[in-house]
């Protein structure tokens, strides 16, 4: 089992002052490289000594990352934006008022000054297997601690797993696929653009990544497009205690209603899964009916069909259909 | 060059964990040095072709196509080849960076290939003859014939094969043991995952963290030399000089020239077909891999009444069967000196060089 220590790892530290240099920098370092915004995840795996870049490329003095601007489309926020600033944006708070109200339930207020909306997007899981650094899949072993009978896998995921049963801790990215978000990457190979939910990665797909960025690339932007403007949102974060704590669940919903119907909704939970989930069965199951307590069951039954809970996260379930069941019925009460 | 990956396990201890990725790249490095060696020899630097040291003997009745590879044998081999392409594919790709859900295809494909391993090895028991594909003395020695041949020694005589070569020999049993190996730690391995058969349960068999590395390790030594014998066998079925080969796999069948060529029909008997007891000339094998001798043997496909003809005049007409020549010192003198060509020259053994005469009289 690790123990944070004092000191860390010396590497080399690189601080550069615009996007052009970081990309050079990370390309030249490749997967030795490590991008450092906050340093709320980054300083976890130095101090536990488990992981151990060569070049650490801080964004501190990156300022053209940070800050909400308006576009025709909607709103850009830079991925180096504090989770305070996100959370107390007024235009965000009028507009987008499920990102302002998840960006606000993250950790603490000191964690929200540091932290920033791309770090929070790109963290690492919480798996304290994994995190104590032992040799899972995720580690580059040939095991998942977390699965066995008799581990203690409360906080695990009930669906989506393929040998490792981690869950994504993010509080943001749940309310950003409801939202439609689309995420800038940046690289030496030039710029994509991916929606939200494919942003983040499937352990079927690679299990040591928890998004899709590659050695040397770059999440700069989170583009919020207009659509969803001032629709109905709601956003639950559970967590054991009500502050400070990773989210057991998080769900986020942004709906269009028209003459007492759901005309377009977009569902989004995490920690169901090792990554931020759609729930698009759900959204057709509402779509086009009137919100209602049982709708919102019914559709909360849809979103947990194929769970496969492990020996001691079964209480997910209910969760799962519970918060889906009540963001539903939140549009009926709006 | 790293051979394993290991780390400490959650008690402490040292454990192997897998092999290192560079073995793959190894593995890559050795099929492909191996292929480009053996093209710049065939191309360059192979002596002329070999003699026959007089292993075959005359056959009566041979059809013009000769089945090699029966439909239930070609069906097995396809699909084996696609399980393992998919296999080697699932695998290796994601570590050079194309990266897809592969781990259910490659489950499923490890299915698919164990069962028609299973398949395959009940039908070679109870329906084909098991010990075909065994190595025997005689292989041995042709082996070691044709490797002193190709290092140059012109005029070794390589006895014609049975049905399968040696090489074709090793190579399966290379596979055999890569693929047998790669299944049972393959299918240790499906407990750790969710398939289809059940949730999984890396904790079922009560095996420790260090059996388990074992257990990937030689899984993965296992994939990595399948994918070198398997960039091999891939060059040699594409190579012009064995495309006879590949579309037996592909149609079933090989032609009697090949056959005559390349066989021998007491260690390969086709049904229908009478082997003779006289005794062949060396050479006379060789010279049927010329354009001539395909000609006259072809024509002489049943010819065995003709099979007391000499050898001169199966050459020069194509009207009897090559293989059957009665004067075999004549057409073992011929061999020697020229290829297939030379049987047509009709020279005696006077004309031949003083060894290869020797040789030949010593066969008689």
């Amino acid at each position: 089992m690790a123990v944070i220590r004092d000191m860390i790892p010396a590497f080399e530290l690189f601080q550069p002052t615009n996007v052009e240099d970081t990309i050079e920098l990370l390309d030249r370092y490749g997967e030795d490289g490590w991008v450092l915004s906050g340093g709320m995840d980054s300083f976890d795996w130095f101090k536990d000594r488990i992981k151990r870049p060569a070049a650490v490329v801080d964004l501190v003095n990156v300022d053209e990352l940070r800050g909400v601007r308006t576009t025709p489309d909607g709103v850009e926020i830079g991925a180096l934006t504090t989770l305070t600033n996100v959370a107390d944006h007024p235009e965000l708070t009028a507009d987008y008022s499920v990102l302002t109200d998840a960006a606000s339930h993250i950790a603490t207020p000191q964690i929200r000054n540091r932290g920033t909306l791309g770090g929070n997007l790109s963290q690492d899981t919480r798996c304290w297997y994994y995190r104590g650094g032992w040799p899972c899949y995720r580690a580059g072993g040939n095991t998942c601690y977390a699965s066995a009978p008799t581990a203690m896998n409360r906080e695990h995921c009930i669906s989506g797993s393929s040998r490792c049963v981690a869950v994504n801790p993010s509080d943001s990215a749940s309310a950003l696929i409801a939202l439609d978000a689309k995420f800038v990457i940046r690289g030496s190979r030039g710029e994509r653009v991916v929606d939200a939910q494919d942003y983040f990665m499937r352990p079927s797909v690679d299990i040591e990544r928890m998004t899709i960025l590659k050695p040397g690339e770059l999440l700069t932007t989170i583009r919020i497009p207009s659509t969803w403007a001032k629709a109905t949102f709601y956003y639950e974060k559970v967590e054991d205690r009500k502050s400070w704590d990773f989210a057991l669940m998080t769900i986020a919903s942004a709906i269009r209603m028209s003459g007492g119907v759901i005309q377009d909704v977009r569902l989004a939970v995490n920690g169901v899964a090792p990554f931020p989930v759609r729930l698009e069965k759900a959204e057709q199951v509402v779509r086009g009916r009137t919100p209602s307590d049982d709708l919102g069951m019914e559709a909360g039954t849809v979103a947990t069909e194929g769970a496969q809970p492990l020996r001691h996260n079964a209480y997910k379930i209910d969760l799962m259909r519970n918060l889906v069941r009540r963001a539903i019925r939140n549009s009926a009460e709006a | 060059m790293e051979l394993w990956r290991r780390a400490a396990n959650p008690w402490g201890q040292d454990v192997l964990i897998g092999i290192s990725w560079d073995l793959m790249w190894a593995a890559v490095f050795a099929g492909l040095a191996f292929t480009l060696a053996h093209a710049v020899w065939a191309k360059w630097l192979a002596p002329a072709a070999s003699t026959d040291a007089g292993g075959g003997s005359s056959v009566a009745g041979l059809p013009a196509q000769i089945l090699r590879h029966a439909l239930s044998e070609r069906v097995f081999h396809w699909v084996m080849s696609a399980a393992m392409l998919v296999l080697l594919i699932t695998a290796f790709a994601p570590v050079i960076g194309i990266q897809f859900a592969w781990v259910t295809i490659h489950w499923i494909a490890g299915l698919i290939l164990t069962a028609t391993i299973v398949y395959h090895i009940i039908h070679a028991v109870f329906w084909q003859d098991f010990w075909a594909m065994w190595v025997n003395k005689a292989d041995i020695e042709a082996g070691l014939a044709e490797l002193s041949h190709m290092v140059g020694r012109n005029g070794t005589e390589v006895p014609k094969a049975a049905k399968y070569p040696i090489d074709h020999k090793m190579f399966h049993h290379g596979a055999s043991v890569s693929g047998l190996t790669a299944i049972v730690t393959g299918i240790f391995m499906m407990l750790r995952i969710d398939t289809w058969l059940g949730a999984a349960n890396p904790y079922l068999l009560d095996i420790t963290d260090s059996t388990w590395g074992v257990v990937y390790v030689v899984h993965g030594i296992s994939g990595v030399a399948l994918f070198g014998l398997i960039i091999t066998h891939i060059y040699f079925a594409i190579r012009p000089d064995k495309w006879w080969i590949t579309k037996s796999m592909i149609y079933g069948f090989i032609g009697q020239d090949k056959y005559v060529e390349n066989f021998d029909p007491n260690r390969w008997a086709i049904p229908g077909a009478a082997p003779q007891e006289e005794r062949v000339p060396a050479g006379v094998g060789a010279s049927l891999g010329s354009d001539d001798a395909v000609v006259g043997s072809s024509d002489a496909a049943v010819g065995s009444g003709d099979v007391e003809s000499g050898s001169n005049d199966t050459a020069a007409g194509g009207g009897d069967l090559a293989v059957g020549g009665g004067d075999a010192t004549a057409s073992g003198g011929d061999a020697a000196a020229g290829g297939g060509g030379a049987a047509a020259t009709g020279e005696s053994p006077s004309d031949s060089d003083d060894g290869r005469a020797s040789e030949v009289e010593g066969l008689d």
